[in-house]
């Protein structure tokens, strides 16, 4: 069996500020990171494999060159093979135009049986990425997965719901988005950071994945951005320390002070 | 980062054991440390599974095929946030390991190192006596020939790890008469009939790794387990000692950059007569110093662990490197301290424990005083 998952480098966001007057992102300075639900998908893959060792894992990324470093982590981790979809043209792409792009790069790794995505990435956050390229490749895609157990031509997932979870059955091919419930991804080893750099990354640009430059990057990102701002903080909040009784009367005080009581 | 020395192979795994030892080594776990006197064998299995107990160690013998340089990056970043934690990192990878990565055979390896280094069995370094501190060739315990075996008898002191350990690489005279050369190395089965250990020693710092007494009362060892030749001894302890002496370097930056980042944050935080204490020149004077220091002696760390890594005799950069920073290393720990006043003398901030760690550095592994013998004799020999 082959797994493909698909792999974002994203700046901490644990690490970033934000400018106070302009209301961007500072991203000098920051580092870049695997993003994490990415790695519970990775995490994922890389379980079957250790029950499994006839399970192959290929990991695939758009980004620019410096995306090989993140590749490299992955491979670290485990995973046997990597793709980076590299290419000027491939810029300023929105989900529209990135899911063609990813779509476009799954379909040249050949004997993919399942693919997994993280939820969403911590930069954008739209969680969109993901579904869009099932629909791209005309597969089944289930969001929000928090258990998986794959069988020889389906696979069973527990799909992560507000007040409890879903559990779904879907036939291979498909697609799932991958939430932080479902492991702890493992730390890289020293060997296999050794190893991962005595493998080949492969870099494919428009040309090798058969696309116009117009079906991607900006030319085909319908998305416009008006204007982004940083919503203002909320104060901090106050915290009540005492017994129960105490606490209850403290803030059943400040709710009369306040006339909200 | 010395960008000199490093390539972006390193800086990855500089960063797996930068995110180990932030995520494992919580002031939770490091303060219960301290109280027990245990270093939990959790973290330890995660350690092995990292890679961390044998990454100078080749592939084929269970080890990560990494080099000098990702070994300092890991005793480094492991050391910034616990000292006793860099030990159990660098016993595998270069003390105890390495005498049977030096002199081993192919049998001894398979047998001895493999567990080791992927953290199943514990190995220990018994060299020191109480009669044999820096002066290596006075050690007093023997070994005598008997049939296929050997019957060793003496008494080990200050053995790091010792109760902790499965084996331990002794030191013991097969021929009284030869001085170092008649020192023999042995692998010594810690469990074995005629081995006992003494009480843990009470220590100042690396609190959390036990250190004992080894007594030998007939312990018999198969001729087997005896590394290289009769008489190999004194050069294989050397030859351990001078690579090992690295570790005791990596170990030293990464205390060293430890204490200097508390110093920092707590410089800017405390606030005395309306401002920041940082905003006085006497303590940013201090925190200018302390960061110079730490910058001079990580590039000698660095540089050494490159001469080792491109085949160069690095003993004089090892000795120089281990020697400069274990040194400046108490220095800035005792400059921390000063700028946390009173806070700095209080357990709950982590830097009397730091303090209290680093100042074995300049002690083991070759006093500073031996390093300047091995500098000044170097550079004197005729």
């Amino acid at each position: 069996m082959k797994i493909l998952v698909c792999v974002k480098q994203v700046p901490d966001t644990n690490e970033v500020r934000i400018d106070p007057v302009k209301g961007t992102l500072i991203r000098d300075g920051v580092p870049s990171i695997l993003n994490p639900d990415d790695a519970n998908a990775l995490e994922a893959a890389l379980m079957l494999k250790d029950k499994d060792p006839d399970v192959e894992i290929a990991v695939l990324t758009m980004g620019p060159p410096q995306a090989g470093y993140m590749l490299r982590e992955c491979l670290a981790m485990g995973a046997d093979e990597a793709y980076l979809l590299s290419d000027r043209a491939f810029g300023g792409a929105d989900t529209c135009a990135t899911s063609t792009t990813i779509a476009a790069g799954i379909r040249k790794v050949e004997g993919v049986d399942v693919i997994f995505a993280g939820r969403q990435a911590i930069d954008g956050d739209t969680a969109q990425v993901g579904p869009q390229v099932a629909q791209r490749l005309g597969i089944p895609v289930v969001t929000y997965v928090q258990s998986i157990r794959m069988d020889e031509d389906k696979v069973t997932v527990q799909r992560q719901m507000e007040d409890g979870y879903e559990v779904v059955e879907v036939k291979l091919p498909c697609l799932l988005t991958c939430v932080k419930e479902l492991n702890e991804p493992r730390y890289m080893s020293v060997g296999g950071i050794v190893d991962a750099y005595q493998k080949d990354i492969t870099v494919w640009n428009h040309m090798d994945v058969e696309l116009d430059p117009a079906d991607c990057g900006l030319n085909a990102s319908p998305t416009q951005v008006f204007r982004s701002f940083t919503p203002p903080q909320k104060g901090k909040g106050e915290m009540l320390s005492g017994t129960v009784q105490e606490m209850a009367e403290a803030l059943v005080g400040k709710l009369a002070e306040k006339h909200l009581v | 980062m010395a960008e000199a020395f490093f390539t972006e192979q390193h800086e990855l795994i500089r960063r797996l054991a930068h995110d180990f030892a932030q995520k494992e080594l919580t002031k939770e776990v490091l303060d219960k440390v301290e109280e027990t006197e245990t270093f939990p064998e959790e973290i330890l299995n995660k350690m092995a599974k990292a890679g961390f107990f044998g990454i100078k160690i080749p592939k084929e013998l269970g080890g990560q095929g990494a080099d000098a340089r990702s070994y300092v990056l890991v005793m480094e970043e492991i050391a910034k946030v616990s000292g006793v934690a860099s030990i159990y990192v660098s016993s595998p990878n270069s003390l105890s390991g390495g005498p049977l990565l030096l002199a081993g055979n192919d049998e001894q390896k398979e047998k001895y190192l493999r567990p080791v280094v992927t953290g199943q069995k514990k190995l220990a370094f018994a060299l020191t006596e109480p009669g044999a501190g820096s002066d290596a060739g006075s050690v007093a315990a023997t070994a005598k020939k008997e049939g296929d075996h050997y019957v060793l008898n003496g008494r080990k002191c200050f053995i790091t790890m010792a109760p902790l350990s499965d084996y331990a690489v002794v030191f013991a005279k097969t021929d009284v008469t030869k001085g170092n050369r008649g020192l023999s190395a042995f692998v010594l089965d810690m469990h074995g009939e005629g081995v006992s250990c003494g009480k843990p020693e009470n220590k100042m710092g690396v609190i959390g790794c036990a250190t004992s007494d080894i007594i030998m009362d007939n312990a018999i060892i198969p001729q087997e387990d005896r590394l290289g030749e009769e008489g190999d001894g004194f050069k294989i302890a050397m030859q351990t000692l001078n690579t090992g002496r690295l570790g005791v370097a990596a170990q030293s930056i990464g205390v060293a950059s430890g204490c200097l980042e508390e110093a920092v944050k707590y410089a800017r935080e405390r606030k005395q007569f309306g401002r920041t204490i940082g905003s006085f020149q006497a303590i940013s004077f201090m925190i200018a110093d302390m960061a110079t220091k730490l910058e001079a002696a990580k590039q000698l760390v660095y540089k050494a662990a490159y001469m080792m890594d491109t085949r160069q005799d690095a003993t004089l950069n090892a000795s120089m490197a281990k020697y400069f920073a274990s040194e400046v290393c108490n220095e800035i720990a005792q400059k921390a301290v000063q700028i946390h006043g009173g806070y700095g003398f209080i357990k709950d901030y982590k830097i009397e424990r730091m303090f209290r760690d680093c100042r074995v550095f300049t002690i083991y592994e070759g006093t500073s005083q031996v390093q300047q013998m091995v500098i000044g004799g170097r550079l004197l020999k005729k």
